[in-house]
């Protein structure tokens, strides 16, 4: 191995900047806590945080299991691409299946065409954290997507109902996080808070992470809902008027099959992705999140009960 | 290469903050569509006569409810020369911690006056904050230029009146700078209202301010924050010592010491996920392998041996209050988090209670409570390896956490090893 090149008037650029915060809050987290996961579903924004995580331990592996709150309703090239990295990594993977929150009664399933299982996550998800006893729980939330979430600290402090009290927070100062929690509270822990969708897809490229699939544009079967494009997935049924059709797409992110909208695009690499989301002029969330359409304080709601 | 940097920003209540914040973002092309149409709705709903960018930055619910921005909310947006993090602090009158948090992690802070009203109080208490805090840089916004026939006599009236006010602080780098919020003028482009002013926009000056030599690169700093012991067939020997370089320089082949053992070793390489580096400095998130074998443990110090922080139990500080339940006072007892060390902490002394107004030392405090300010001195249960917070703003730095709660009380500022210890 060479020597990079010294770096002569010490400046970082701003991805190595955001980098190295990052892996300062995850390694922080793990000298501090007894049982941390992290929050891992494919989405890029969770690639990023595995792919920091695996940076923070080098040569060793992340010191935690991953887990992927499961809706059932997934892209299966999601899924291929979970188990891969996996796989590849030699990591631990627990799956909390939110069919099995339905199964035992503990979340009731919404009914008709516009049903959808991204509220019903949050029981899973508190759930299973209080079955693996986590204490922190890594979520790939960055602070750009939603105004919520703009307030948020990156030590998210939950108590034993796992809810979000906005109007008490911890102060959060310099790099000096604050883990103190009693038994059954916990901590979320948004390592990527700081970085932008941008700051996300220069980081990808730099340094050529791999992705799903469906990131990248591809001739899916859609249809047109509340202005945007949805896929024709087993798990959602179309409503009187509504025709699928074929079209050229990409996700921006990756949620639940019924509730993730598809953009029209014709990128198909990274390269052309940074160019159309230089360009976009609308939010990913607003874009492509029917579950975040839902009014003004949608997502500051379902914060406060727990959700990611 | 685009670097970051990150600001606070502060003013009083209607000073026009959050038009700066929505003007600065919506030049900037950092405002979507969809939220564009989202205030424009809300705009039109509240009847304003045109679309309010203040709105973009009220983000929680019981912020829109009482119109009044309540807690520190971070902002992103880029142009090609840098990438920049706000840090928007409320300038509500108690809000003193909001704007001590914001300003931690600043290069920059960045206060409004209203050009009608001058400085008031409340402008003096956001340059103190900040050169409390020891934000590097320090930009005043002159706003509502337009509502006061964009007269430069106004201007140099307010600018005259806060370079005296802060001679009495520490800021090394101040500039002034008159603007309209409302109207965009020297915000991102020099304005043609204002011929008199020769200085940089806004945005010109945030893109060009010089933020490298902030750090201090002179004290190697690193506080071991995690060992890497991998226990792998492939890496069986591995042992190395993982943190955040806090000050300094290290390179391989330093000789270096560490704290609090006062064993000494040479740095055998500096390894990233990437390979090894010839160089860290500070924020390098690193890796550092010794040539011996030596116990070492998170909480320990790497520094040079012949340039060593304070090493000891008994630490003077400034220290913020952030509690509204509990307050400070003489033998109250506390958890500290200071770098990568846990220890508790008592309180020994509380000097004075500094007015942030006036910056009066009232020696008769017997307390600090919520939002205010005071030279304390504290014993810890074990060594802290510190420096003066105005030398180093990582190793200068902790947190106080409350031992029944354990909610984050207060943030301490190191002057120095206690005097009377
Ligand atoms: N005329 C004028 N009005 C301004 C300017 N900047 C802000 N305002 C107005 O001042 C009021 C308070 O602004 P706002 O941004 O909400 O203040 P904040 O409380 O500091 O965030 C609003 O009515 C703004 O439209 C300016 O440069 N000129």
């Amino acid at each position: 191995m060479s020597l990079s090149a010294p770096t002569m008037d010490y400046e970082l650029s701003h991805l190595k900047t955001l980098e190295a915060e990052s892996i300062h809050i995850i390694r922080e987290v793990a000298a501090e806590f007894e049982r941390p996961g992290l929050l891992f579903s494919g989405g890029k924004d969770s690639v990023v945080m595995l792919h920091l995580a695996m940076k923070a331990f080098a040569p060793g592996k992340p010191p935690f299991p991953l887990m992927h709150v499961d809706t059932g309703h997934n892209f299966p090239e999601v899924i291929t691409y979970r188990d891969a990295v996996v796989e590849k990594h030699g990591l631990r993977l627990v799956v909390a299946s939110v069919q099995e929150s339905i199964d035992s009664g503990k979340a009731i399933e919404e009914t008709g065409p516009r049903a959808s299982r991204n509220r019903l996550q949050t029981v899973t998800l508190l759930d299973a954290i209080a079955s693996n006893e986590f204490d922190a729980v890594f979520g790939g939330a960055r602070r750009d997507e939603e105004k919520a979430r703009a307030k948020e600290r990156v030590y998210s402090f939950r108590d034993d109902f796992g809810q979000w009290d906005p109007k008490n927070q911890r102060p959060e100062l310099w790099s000096l996080y604050n883990g103190k929690h009693k038994k059954g509270e916990h901590i979320r822990v948004f390592p990527i808070s700081n970085w932008t969708e941008l700051d996300i897809w220069q980081y990808i490229a730099e340094e050529q992470i791999e992705l799903p699939p469906i990131y990248y544009a591809h001739t899916r079967e859609v249809f047109r809902r509340d202005g945007m494009l949805l896929a024709i997935t087993p798990f959602i049924s179309l409503l009187p008027g509504e025709e699928p059709f074929e079209h050229q797409v990409r996700f921006r992110t990756v949620g639940d099959a019924t509730c993730t909208g598809a953009v029209e695009s014709s990128a198909a690499n990274v390269a052309q992705v940074i160019e159309e989301t230089a360009a976009t002029r609308i939010t990913e969330r607003g874009a492509t999140r029917a579950d975040d359409r839902i009014s003004e304080a949608g997502m500051e709601d379902r914060k406060r009960e727990g959700y990611f | 290469m685009a670097e970051l940097l990150r600001f606070a920003t502060a003013g009083s209540v209607d000073d026009g903050k959050s038009t700066l914040i929505g003007r600065l973002l919506y030049d900037s092309k950092s405002i979507f569509e969809d939220q564009l149409e989202s205030i424009e709705r809300v705009s039109a709903s509240r009847g304003d006569e045109y679309t309010n960018l203040a709105l973009l930055t009220d983000g929680l619910r019981a912020e829109r409810e009482q119109g009044i921005t309540i807690d520190v909310a971070y902002r992103y947006f880029a142009t090609p020369k840098r990438k920049f993090i706000i840090a928007d602090t409320p300038g509500h009158v108690q809000y003193t911690r909001n704007m001590v948090t914001g300003c931690s992690t600043a290069d920059l802070t960045l206060v409004l006056v209203d050009a009608r009203n001058g400085i008031v109080e409340q402008s003096r208490r956001h340059a103190f904050i900040a050169s409390l805090l020891r934000v590097p840089h320090l930009v005043v916004c002159i706003n509502k230029m337009d509502l006061v026939d964009y007269d430069q006599a106004v201007f140099e009236r307010i600018k005259d009146e806060f370079r005296h006010f802060a001679t009495k602080l520490d800021v090394n780098d101040l500039t002034f700078i008159p603007i309209s919020a409302l109207d965009g003028d020297n915000v991102v482009n020099r304005s043609a209202n204002m011929p008199w002013y020769e200085g940089a926009s806004l945005l010109h000056h945030l893109e060009e301010v010089f933020i490298a030599s902030d750090r201090n690169l002179i004290d190697a700093r690193f506080p071991v924050q995690y060992v890497i012991r991998p226990m792998s067939d492939a890496h069986h020997d591995y042992r190395g010592y993982a943190g955040t370089v806090a000050g300094g320089v290290l390179k391989p082949g330093d000789e270096v010491v560490v704290l609090p053992s006062g064993f000494t070793s040479t740095i055998a390489s500096i390894d990233t996920a990437d390979g090894p580096v010839a160089e860290a400095f500070a924020p390098m998130a690193v890796t550092i392998r010794l040539a011996d074998e030596i116990d070492i443990s998170r909480g320990d110090m790497i520094c040079r041996p012949h340039n060593q922080p304070h090493n000891g139990q008994d630490v003077d500080a400034m220290i913020c209050w952030m509690s509204e339940q509990t307050s400070l006072a003489n033998g109250a007892k506390f958890h500290l988090k200071h770098t990568t060390r846990s220890v508790k902490a008592l309180v020994k002394d509380l000097h004075y209670r500094l007015d942030v107004n006036t910056l009066h030392r009232d020696h008769e405090a017997t307390s600090l409570g919520l939002n205010e300010i005071g030279r304390v001195s504290l014993r810890t249960t074990a060594p802290l390896f510190f420096d003066d917070y105005r030398r180093n703003r990582t190793t200068g730095s902790f947190i106080l956490i409350d031992e029944a709660s354990n909610s984050t009380i207060g943030a301490g500022m190191i002057l120095g090893p206690s005097q009377s210890a």
